[in-house]
């Protein structure tokens, strides 16, 4: 019994050894996969369970309207290196499941060109989930030319099934939140 | 001992030792060192060193704090960057946050980890197991050997640029992005992040050479149920590395491409997520916690056994509940972040899996308690050492269940309370755990005995210093002194004096440690194969003080009668 545990034959250690070495060694390779495959896996979760703020995109909302009202917030940030001023739509209070629209207004303050592009998230952001966009300036790039304004809608509404969401049922209000980025210094 | 004919044909242990059996001396004996117990040797002596800087990091830390307002930073500063006034302030303050992060750095990677699983589990893993020396020398060499050019990056890190127009890089050991991408433009961060890639392989490697030592390399009889309770916390130490390490790897080195190849991994700008680096880092994180501890839990069994002339209590459940907590260990990281939005189903699950760690965690407390009861005991020095650890890692314990609470840890996360939470598992449990060992194993180490006076003066003043030190935080942090800060109101002030007083008393405990172990080596008392008497039952104390270069010539044969 013991010796089937704790053999000690001279001539197989060193390559017993190796073996397990081995192995080892490609539990460590196979963890640093882990890592960096828990990129694609993380955004795959978040775009499918809403998770951090991720909203969900929508073409219609067959579920109707109910009685319990939302107000949405919206909120604006610009990156530095992004010359423009952008305004967000003043907050909406509606019915959930009401399809609504606002504009964001946005100014290119540079003497050239530039080509931006928005990224979202929505607080409290569980209620991510829920929140459709049916139509958003963010889907796509947006090119500006110098010293050009012009009106960005959003036509979004949100989901009624929130309603069944007791993590969410004190809620009150949502924000949406956007973030400009210059198109050009994007990774992708 | 069985001195059969079939063991002798195996005497010659593996490989190495055939063709080396002169003894190397001189710088050759170290630099070019493949024994397990004088690499080990080495670890210990660049543990301590590490030690020094990182503790004298963190008294110019209580230093400052030790009255409200900017005290020695803004100075500091003055003479690293030739500023003065209000830029030399502002310089002070993330020069403050520098010597944060270097002495976060320093003592887990370069202190605690180089101690237990570099200095202890070397040179008594392979003892304990009766194995004539690690399963690969030269990769044992390598292992230390990364360690110093690691600790080197750490602490270059902190003379060059780190924010625009600062020096060295002041994002905590957890170096979150964006503070660590984007708020850090310098070649800081980028020195912090291959320090730790480097001291990542050398942890790796010594994991893989101390599993496969005790996996392939132990003696005959002893089974793995037999194995002393020493060798068992390093195998699941090692294993903890072999997981955690690799995904620290990847998310630092995503960080990297981050900074400087152009990668959105973190960064939403391209698509990525800031959030994404708090999991991989925890989910290395929390592990990590467990890789400094669990050595020392198998230190102290062996202290506890010893000193009170009885065999460990519950010996099959102190090696599973350390099985357990690795495990377990694993699927709790997100209890570092509840306050980055986590659902609250989310949050619930991570509530209960790191309140279940407080089950396996309790088993060891009680066994070591009923290991003590009804013993012959003797307070030795290693003992008080060690009943210490107890203590003080039970109070780190509790406050850790109290911050298990998504709800609690809402108000407390990042304030004093944690601070002193990790300090009291750490700082004092793992490094009392490491004094306990040194000790412990001083005299089979070196073969002099220490002066008892010294080691039990030593452990009082610094049982006093530390506990000064700490437990006035968990009241700064009650009140809500958030951590990471230069300053703070009047209204904390009392007991961030207390708390400055308590270092300067551990610094003399330093003091009469550094004259305990100069007196010993120089007063040369002789100790004896085993000074501890019959309670000693572990292989190490068969053999002579210090043992030979190379040992079990003859494999030591563990009968089924033998006690762990």
């Amino acid at each position: 019994m013991a010796d089937a545990t704790a053999p000690f034959h001279h001539q197989h250690q060193g390559a017993r050894n190796k073996r397990l070495a081995l192995v080892l060694a490609m539990v460590v390779a196979g963890m640093v996969g882990l890592a960096f495959a828990s990129v694609p896996l993380y955004q795959l979760f978040c775009q499918v369970t809403g998770f951090g703020g991720t909203t969900q995109v929508a073409s219609d909302n067959p579920k109707g309207v109910i009685a319990r009202e939302m107000k949405v917030r919206f909120d604006v940030n610009v990156d530095q290196a992004l010359d423009w001023t952008v305004t967000p739509a003043a907050s909406i209070t509606d019915q959930i499941g009401r399809v609504d629209t606002v504009n964001y207004i946005a100014t290119n303050n540079s003497d050239k060109p530039v080509t931006g592009q928005a990224i979202f998230n929505v607080v409290p952001e569980k209620a991510g989930y829920y929140f459709n966009k049916i139509e958003c300036f963010c889907f796509t790039e947006q090119t500006l030319q110098p010293g050009e304004t012009v009106e960005m809608p959003i036509v979004f509404f949100v989901d009624p099934d929130i309603d069944d969401n007791r993590e969410l049922n004190t809620i009150k209000e949502i924000t949406l939140s956007y973030t400009f980025y210059a198109s050009d210094s994007e990774g992708s | 001992m069985a001195n059969t004919a079939n063991l002798e044909a195996h005497a010659t242990g593996h490989d190495h030792a055939s063709h080396d059996h002169h003894t190397p001396t001189g710088w050759r004996r170290w630099v070019y060192s493949t024994n397990h117990k004088d690499i080990g040797i080495m670890y210990l002596v660049f543990s301590i060193i590490a030690g020094v800087i990182g503790g004298l990091l963190s008294g110019a830390m209580r230093l400052e704090l030790q009255e409200p307002g900017i005290q020695i930073f803004h100075g500091l500063a003055a003479m690293a960057y030739g500023l003065e006034g209000d830029s030399a302030i502002d310089a002070g303050k993330h020069m403050f946050n520098v010597f944060v992060s270097a002495h976060a750095l320093i003592m887990v990677f370069f202190t605690v980890m180089p101690a237990t699983m570099g200095g202890f589990a070397n040179y008594f893993a392979p003892l304990m197991v009766g194995a004539p020396d690690t399963a690969f020398p030269r990769i044992n060499n390598v292992a230390f050997w990364l360690l110093p050019p690691a600790l080197i990056l750490t602490v270059l890190s902190m003379f060059f640029e780190g924010p625009a127009g600062a020096l060295g890089f002041g994002g905590g050991w957890t170096a979150y992005p964006p503070l660590s991408t984007t708020g850090h433009p310098g070649p800081a961060t980028d020195f912090v992040i291959f320090s730790l890639h480097v001291a990542g392989v050398s942890s790796i490697l010594g994991a893989i050479n101390l599993i496969t030592t005790i996996l392939n390399m132990r003696a005959p009889g002893m089974t793995l149920h037999k194995m002393p309770l020493f060798a068992w916390s390093v195998l699941v130490t090692a294993f903890l590395l072999l997981l955690a390490l690799p995904v620290l790897a990847g998310a630092i080195t995503m960080m990297l491409t981050d900074r400087n190849f152009g990668t959105t991994f973190f960064n939403p700008e391209g698509g990525g997520d800031p959030v994404l680096y708090q999991h991989l880092f925890w989910f290395f994180g929390h592990p990590e916690v467990y890789i400094m501890i669990l050595p020392g839990f198998g230190i102290v069994s062996h202290i506890v056994s010893t000193f009170s002339r009885k065999p460990i209590f519950g010996y099959m459940a102190m090696a599973y509940a350390m099985v357990a907590i690795g495990f377990v260990g694993f699927v709790v990281w997100a209890h570092h972040m509840y306050t980055t939005g986590l659902s609250l189903d989310v949050q619930r699950y991570f509530v209960a899996a790191t309140m279940v760690i407080a089950v396996p965690t309790g088993v060891k407390i009680f066994s070591w308690i009923a290991t003590m009861w009804g013993g012959s005991i003797t307070f030795r020095t290693p003992m008080l050492w060690a009943i210490g650890f107890i203590f003080l890692f039970t109070v780190g314990g509790v406050t850790g269940v109290v911050l298990a609470n998504a709800g609690a840890d809402r108000a407390l996360h990042d304030t004093y309370y944690v601070v002193a939470h990790f300090h009291y598992v750490l700082s004092l449990g793992a490094v009392f755990s490491i004094f306990a060992g040194w000790y412990y194993w001083y005299p089979k180490m070196f073969g002099y005995m220490y002066n008892e006076f010294l080691g039990k003066l030593h452990f009082w003043v610094m049982f006093a210093g530390v506990n000064l030190i700490f437990f006035p935080q968990h009241f700064l942090g009650l009140a809500g002194m958030p951590r990471r800060y230069i300053d703070y109101p009047d209204a904390f002030a009392l007991w961030n004096r207390v708390s400055s007083i308590g270092y300067y008393v551990t610094f003399v405990a330093m003091i009469i440690f550094f004259y305990a172990t100069w007196e010993a080596s120089r007063k040369k008392r002789p100790a004896g194969d085993n000074p501890w008497g019959d309670g000693a039952t572990t292989l190490e104390w068969t053999l002579s003080s210090p043992p030979p270069f190379h040992q079990f010539s003859t494999l030591p044969k563990i009968d089924s009668k033998d006690a762990h």
